[in-house]
This record gives C-alpha cells, structure tokens and sequence, in this order.
C-alpha cells in the first residue's frame, strides 16, 4: 500500500540534511517533495516535506530518521475556515490556545488570523458545524 | 394608538409598512422616546440561529410499485435511523439520529461527524439521499424490501416539525471540574476555563416578547430559511420562572414548536451540527415579527443585553446531577464583551448561537415585510403564560417490580 505524507523534519544542528534526504530514496525508495526548506548552518534545520512510497518503506525510513537525531512532525499548520460552512457562532473563539479568533465587536462577525493559528487541531473537532478543516 | 394586525397588514400590502429590527428598535425608542416609536414603528423582526436538538421531519416519499409498508419496520436514510411508527409511507427523521455503526462516545470523545440533522441539510440543498427500508409484507404491501435515491424535489412531503426551538433565554455553562469536559453547551475547559452561553439576548424573539402577547400559536414566521408558523408552545415551555422588572426571565422559560415546508427552505439556515463528545444536532435560523399592538408590546422589544441575564450553570456537577443552584447570574452584554467574572475569576466567554446571522435572519425578514412578501397572521390561540399553572417536573421514577 501506498502512502504519501506532509511532514515537518526538525534537524539538529550536528548534522547536515542533505545526505539523509538523499538516502530516503536510496535506501527506502522512497520519492519526496520538498516544499520549504531553511537551513542556516550550526543552527536547527528546518524542512516541509511531502514523502511517499510503500507504507512498510516509509515506516523504514522515518525510523532511520527518527534513529539520526531528526525529529519529525506531522504538517498540521494547515488549518483553513471553510467559509461557507462557518456560522459565526463564536464557539471557537475561547477554545483556541493562540487566539486566532475574535469578534468584530461590531459586526459580531468572527474573525480567523491564519497566522496566529499554531495548528494544535483543537477548533477542528470542537467547530459545531465543522467549518475548520486540517489538512496535511 | 393601539393597531390591529388588519391594520398593519393593510399598510403592508401598500409598501407603508414601517418595520425594525430588534436591534435598531433600542436606538429609536431610546431617541424618540417609546410612545412615539410605538407609533411610528409597526413591526419588529426578531433572529436566532442556534443549535437546537428538538428539530425534526416528517416525510412521505410517495408509493413504490409494488406497494410496501414503511409503518413497523425499519428504513434508514443515509445509514441514518428514521422512525415508522406510522402510516405505509410517512417517516420521521430527527435531528440528532446516529448511524447505528456511529461509535458514539466509545472513542472519547465522540466526533459525531453524521447524524439526522446533517440529512435535513442535504435534502434541503437538494442532495440525494439514499433509502434502504425493510418491511414485513402485508397482503395490501407486499414488498419487503426498496433501497433507492431520493431527492426532495420528488417526494410528496417534507415537513420540518421542531418540537422545541427558540428558547426564551438559556443557562451559561461552565466546567468547575479538573479535566475537559464536551457537552451540548461546547468543550468546557476545566476550573473555569471557558464560559459558552446560547441565545441572541437581545435579538431572541421570546426575550422580545416576555409575556407573549405578541406571539402565539398561528403566528408566521422566517423558518430555515422560508416561511413557517409556531405550532405550538414547545415542550418543556415553563413560563413560571422568575422575571426582572422588565418581565424577562432569568432561566430557560417559554419555547416554541415550529412547523414549515422544508422545500421552501434553505441549508444556510439550516446547518447540520457536531457537538463534540455530545452528538449530532441540527442549528436552525428562526425570525419572528413583533406586531407593534400596542406601547406595551413596543416597550418589551427595546430590552437591551444589559438587561437579560443568565444564571451560570456547573456542567461538572451540578446538570448531569439535577443539583439545584447556579454560580450567580450574569448580563448578555457582560457575556457579550467576552469575559466575565466567576468567583473572582476571569472567565474568557463564547456563544454557540450565531449572533451575526441572527441579524442577518432578522434583517431578512425585515426585507420581506417591507417589500409586502411577508403579511402578518393573527395568533389562533396565546402561548400559555404564568397563568396557565404549566411548569415543568422532573420525573418521578417508580421501580418496576417482576
Ligand atoms: S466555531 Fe466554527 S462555525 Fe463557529 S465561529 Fe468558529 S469556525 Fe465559525
Ligand atoms: S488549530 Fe488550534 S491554534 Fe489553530 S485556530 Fe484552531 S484552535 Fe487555534
């Protein structure tokens, strides 16, 4: 079976990124995507990647990852209103750690800051109409 | 001054009509002052959009060939259970039905992603549905089994039947407890870490309309959407409560059942709702017109959120185990400004009722009545008050013995 994932790859400092990413098609035959990509060198690199290929080698290769020192994240930043679904209730607005609600005081409209959201899924479930969608 | 309903539909019907919203009346009357705003001002429209699990339909998707009998056996739209305690064809899908496979709150806390009010969506969007019903064969219908598509627009009837909506004011829930709760009041945070209240204060048609002089059974009202009237007073309605000066409740008091034609309504005010770890429900946009009678009936409209107030309920401890007692009460402008103080502490607050769209349904129905769409009815019979000697009991449970 196939898979293909979004996944954040956490660097330390020590090691270098591009020899490992190479081996995850290597070694794993595994094909990636890299979507975003900052590395300053002695410092924490950061990478966004979409990974795919067969499930038993893509388990393989984010052990060899997890062995190296990378520490890996799920995507999960990506949390969009579906606008035509939300009903401006406001039952988001207190669960949401970051505060990336509000209330138009005047308007009672409520408001999503797409950049203060810092994709913890809460709002996802908790949306009565379910108008918050995760996407990995 | 006081006006009929003849009268303010006469002047309707010729576009003279003078209507506000519930909102915009505060500000007049607080100008002009309530006897002229009472004489000026001809209708008041009201809004709520709000989860509310009493909502149901009824259907009748007309007869299949060969014949078979709905009534006593089962039918499942969508994998959603609907009821046939009926006649042949008749069936009746309530908002908060679950698949029978749904795993509910086995994994804690249920997601409810699906149930009947997600179905009362789809068909009103006109969506198919799929029906699959099993039947015990009679020799007047003999089939036993149908699985087909079904699509509102094809079926006889689609009658949307609220048993409960449009509460007159409702409780703050908060969560004293030390772990997470999810009930129908939303995600409760533990020690007080959120507080979520559940009507449109000032804009709710029976905060408008404490005594209900105004509304009764008959009237005519916006419902999901398109046009439906109160039915009846909803169950539960429990108009013996106590009330401020200005007549409004402080606790859930009177409610409303609805009736309307689900073919003439519209899935954006009619939205099929998940409450996390609670279930499946349906939120249902209701506006209802005041007609400005009389002084008095324009002076109960201009009640501000200032003036409504909640009682703040423990969802831990006290609802689940009908303990009596609240932790104090609190304004709807107070909820509004989005904390309030419990027990010394701050308490960020949010609403499950979409205050935003409640002017909205509330401007809508403003829209049709000025445009002469919309005429008034005359209540067949009053919603029953204090008077009536209604309350609401808990049950008094009796053992069974063998
Ligand atoms: S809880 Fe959902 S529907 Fe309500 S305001 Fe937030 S995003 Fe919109
Ligand atoms: S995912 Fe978390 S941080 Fe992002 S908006 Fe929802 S509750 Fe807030």
């Amino acid at each position: 079976m196939d898979v293909s994932q979004r996944i954040v790859l956490h660097f330390p400092p020590r090691i270098t990124n591009q020899s490992i990413v190479c081996r995850l098609a290597k070694d794993f035959d595994l094909s990636f995507n890299i979507l975003k990509a900052s590395v300053t060198p002695g410092e924490e690199g950061l990478m966004v990647m979409e990974l795919s290929g067969d499930q038993r080698n893509y388990d393989k290769g984010i052990q060899y990852l997890t062995e190296v020192g990378v520490k890996i994240q799920s995507l999960s930043q990506d949390v969009v209103r579906n606008e035509a679904r939300c009903t401006h209730c406001g039952a988001c607005v207190n669960l949401c750690p970051s505060g990336a609600f509000s209330i138009d005081p005047e308007t009672r409209n409520v408001l999503f800051d797409h950049n203060k959201c810092v994709g913890c899924g809460l709002c996802v479930k908790a949306c009565p109409p379910r108008a918050m969608e995760l996407y990995f | 001054m006081a006006k009929t309903i003849a009268e303010i539909n006469q002047k309707i019907k010729q576009g003279k009509a003078v209507v506000v919203t519930a909102e915009e009346v505060i500000d007049i009357a607080r100008e002009k002052g309530v006897s002229k705003a009472a004489e000026e001002i001809d209708v008041v429209t009201t809004g709520t959009f709000s989860p509310m699990c009493s909502s149901g339909l009824f259907l009748n998707i007309g007869h299949s060939t060969p014949r078979i009998k709905f009534g006593g056996g089962k039918v499942y739209l969508n994998d959603v259970p609907a009821y046939t305690g009926l006649a042949a064809m008749d069936i009746f899908l309530g908002a908060t039905a679950l698949p029978d496979d749904d795993p509910r709150n086995k994994i804690y806390p249920g997601e409810f992603r699906y149930g009947g009010g997600h179905i009362i969506e789809e068909l009103a969007a006109g969506k198919d549905i799929r029906l699959e019903a099993i039947a015990y064969g009679t020799d007047c219908y003999p089939r036993r089994k149908l699985e087909t598509w079904i699509n509102i627009n094809d079926i006889n009837n689609a009658i949307l039947f609220n048993i409960r909506n449009a509460y007159q004011n409702y409780e703050v829930g908060v969560n004293l407890s030390d772990r997470m709760i999810y009930t129908y009041m939303g995600v409760l945070k533990p020690e007080l870490g959120n507080a979520n209240y559940c009507t449109s204060g000032q804009l709710s048609p029976l905060l408008n309309d404490p005594y209900y002089k105004a509304i009764g059974i008959g009237t005519k009202i916006f419902l999901g959407g398109g046009v439906g009237y109160v039915a009846w007073h909803g169950t539960q309605h429990n108009p013996d409560v106590p009330r401020g000066d200005n007549g409004v409740p402080k606790e859930p008091a009177g409610a409303l059942a609805v009736i309307g034609d689900l073919k003439q309504m519209n899935p954006e005010w009619l939205v099929g709702t998940s409450m996390l770890g609670y279930g499946c429900t349906l939120t249902v946009g209701i506006g209802i017109p005041i007609p400005v009678l009389s002084e008095e009936i324009l002076r109960y409209t201009t009640v501000t959120d200032a003036e409504i107030f909640a009682p703040i309920i423990d969802y831990s401890e006290a609802y689940p185990k009908m303990k009596a007692g609240n932790l104090g009460e609190v304004s709807y402008a107070e909820l509004k400004s989005g904390h309030i103080k419990i027990q010394r502490k701050d308490v960020p607050t949010a609403s499950l009722s979409s205050y935003y769209k409640a002017q909205e349904i509330a401007n809508i129905l403003k829209g049709w009545i000025e445009k002469g769409e919309f005429l008034l009815t005359e209540p067949a019979a009053p919603l029953p008050g204090a008077e009536s000697g209604i309350t609401i009991k808990p049950l008094k449970e009796r053992p069974v013995m063998e």
